[in-house]
């Protein structure tokens, strides 16, 4: 199965909106590859930066509550996915951007409170490395000289969307 | 153990349950506008599968930049429409009878209750006003919708909020959503179905319950639904009558799909209508609600009355009731933007555009326009927009701009004071 991973973005905040992920006014764009330069472009954070080599090196984003609120947007896991950020992991995700991520064959992975604290404690001792085994369901991440594992519950669906590589070729062989 | 209206609408769909809590449902409408959908086309035409599942239960329309502002979104209006005529789909919309989607579809009777309905526009959620279970999905979902006119969803569980009296006057269907998304929070309804009941929703005409189911999303909700009653079938007749001897029979049809009494909700929540104010968000997310009172006195830049939230003829009436013979304040721009062209000509022929043009708004073709900041009204940096939208996220009505979202009303009273006003004291 498909492997998820590498470099962290921590973004530190509850109800990160598509407007952030990818400002509307670029919805006018015809392919996903012209998103690129515009990832996070509106969002606010302290000490992000969305233009930094750091954004550029992140495979995962790790943030909080209700990822992704707002728009239907498939913009927004796209803009992920053409700056090649293909696993989200937070507390929750709206419903829609959660569907979305995985109907592009991407994940977006729920963790409890305590756990996604626990990976925000990597953040600010240098970089931070996470890997995501869909098989096992299990997340290892890594840095500052410290390793901590966390298991996670992915529907069966999801799980088979991120197989077939997506929804489209998953229900057209079937309905 | 009865059943909710999304647990009967599951039901009567279910094409399959691949999985343990996962529902494919057949669909029987699929809306299509022209930023989402030229994506999916792209990817079908890519893939091979250039093909429609029922012409005839797809819709489409240009609303989000219409008239085409410039190369960009004029390719996108071209490929939705190149896309209708090759496929033959005959509700299509376009320049001169296009409007905002989710009040035009409404308007021409598509929706009916017990429906499932997707698009790729997160307020679809606004046609559960009529008992139909419909969702917003991303490109991909609308993409397999397009193809094979199905859909998969989690079971649905449904959170019941029971409306105990009456509204008062001035107080509106966009100040009772605020109250309860202020209330429950952007998250408090994440892949929830949202029921409304009792009084005031009974008494609510159509319009002001697509206001309600409207907004279901800005809590996370999957879809807001009301329960299909009298309103639903005389606002439906002229498009239902040979379908139903009479408009008793009609109910009497739709009723099977209303919540069963002895139903099993997630929560039930009683809000006392009679203590909901005329409500205004002040921050970047929809459920940072303060009451006007709290607000009054903040200074705006514009004053927007349009949307699929608040653009529709019911909420123009409200506002040139406020605006009549009064002129807006000089430092304020107002542009009202009718959702629809039958709402546009009614509004004509009422005498409220001539209202509004007196008072000193600019009126707008129907479209979405500003309210996702694409045209008509886009904020410059530092500015702050009155707005019967419903989407307040830091830069979404331009860069650096603020949205305070309230109703026509309240919009009206800001608009003649320049600054945020308690619409009451004009009624
Ligand atoms: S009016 Fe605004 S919220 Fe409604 S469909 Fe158009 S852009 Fe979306």
């Amino acid at each position: 199965m498909k492997k998820f991973g590498g470099p962290v973005l921590f973004l530190d905040r509850s109800d990160i909106n598509t407007d952030e992920i990818i400002p509307a006014k670029y919805l006018t764009e015809i392919t996903k590859e012209d998103l690129k330069p515009y990832l996070l472009e509106d969002l606010k954070l302290p000490g992000f930066d969305p233009k930094s080599s750091e954004t550029g090196k992140c495979r995962v984003v790790v943030s909080r509550a209700n990822f992704g609120c707002g728009s239907s947007r498939e913009h927004a896991p796209w803009v992920f996915e053409v700056n090649d950020i293909t696993a989200v992991i937070a507390e929750s995700f709206a419903r829609i951007f959660r569907q979305n991520m995985f109907n592009c064959g991407m994940a977006a992975i729920e963790l409890s409170k305590e756990d996604i604290d626990c990976i925000f404690s990597f953040a600010g001792a240098g970089e931070t490395v996470i890997d995501i085994d869909m098989n096992s369901c299990t997340i290892r991440a890594a840095g500052g000289g410290r390793v901590e594992s966390f298991n996670f519950i992915i529907s069966p669906f999801d799980k088979a969307l991120v197989l077939a590589g997506g929804w489209v070729d998953y229900a057209d062989s079937r309905y | 153990m009865g059943k909710t209206t999304a647990e009967k609408i599951f039901a009567a769909h279910l094409v399959d349950e691949p999985f343990p809590g996962t529902r494919v449902l057949r669909l029987d409408t699929v809306l299509c506008h022209e930023i989402t959908t030229p994506i999916a086309i792209d990817d079908l035409v890519r893939r091979g599968k250039d093909r429609v599942f029922d012409a005839k239960k797809i819709k489409a329309v240009i609303d989000h930049v219409t008239p085409s502002k410039d190369s960009k979104t004029a390719t996108q209006a071209k490929i939705l429409r190149d896309w209708a005529r090759r496929h033959a789909i005959s509700d299509f919309f376009d320049i001169g009878a296009n409007g905002v989607c989710h009040a035009i579809f409404p308007e021409k009777g598509y929706i009916r209750p017990g429906n499932t309905v997707i698009m790729g526009d997160s307020h679809t959620c606004t046609h559960g006003a009529f008992g139909a279970f419909a969702a917003g999905v991303g490109t991909t979902d609308l993409e397999v919708g397009i193809l094979k006119g199905v859909c998969a969803f989690r079971e649905p569980k449904t959170i019941r909020f029971n409306l105990k009296g009456k509204l008062h006057k001035g107080v509106y269907a966009k100040d009772l959503i605020l109250h309860i998304i202020g209330r429950i929070g952007v998250n408090g309804a994440t892949d929830r179905v949202i029921e409304f009941h009792g009084e005031s929703i009974d008494e609510m005409s159509m319009e002001s319950r697509m206001t309600l189911c409207n907004m279901a999303i800005e809590a996370g909700g999957t879809s807001g639904i009301c329960m299909p009653d009298m309103t639903t079938v005389v606002y439906l007749w002229p498009f239902i009558s040979s379908e139903f001897p009479s408009k008793e029979a009609a109910l009497a049809e739709y009723s099977k799909w209303r919540a069963d009494d002895d139903a099993a909700y997630e929560t039930v929540t009683d809000i006392d209508a009679t203590l909901v104010e005329p409500a205004v968000t002040f921050g970047y997310k929809p459920d940072q609600v303060k009451t006007v009172s709290e607000m009054a006195g903040e200074p705006v830049d514009q004053v927007y009355i349009g949307s699929c939230t608040n653009g529709r003829l019911e909420d123009l009436r409200i506002a040139a009731g406020l605006l009549k013979g009064r002129k807006i304040a000089p430092a304020v721009r107002g542009i009202l933007s009718p959702a629809t062209p039958k709402v546009y000509s009614d509004a004509l022929k009422e005498g409220i555009i001539d209202i509004f043009m007196d008072a000193g708004f600019c009126v707008t073709n129907p479209t979405c326009g500003a309210c996702l900041g694409m045209s008509n009204g886009v904020l410059a940096e530092g500015e702050v927009c009155a707005s019967t939208t419903n989407r307040n996220f830091m830069g979404r009505m331009g860069k650096g701009g603020m949205v305070h979202l309230m109703s026509p009303a309240t919009a009206a009273a800001t608009a003649i004071e320049g600054k945020i006003a308690d619409p009451r004291r004009y009624l």
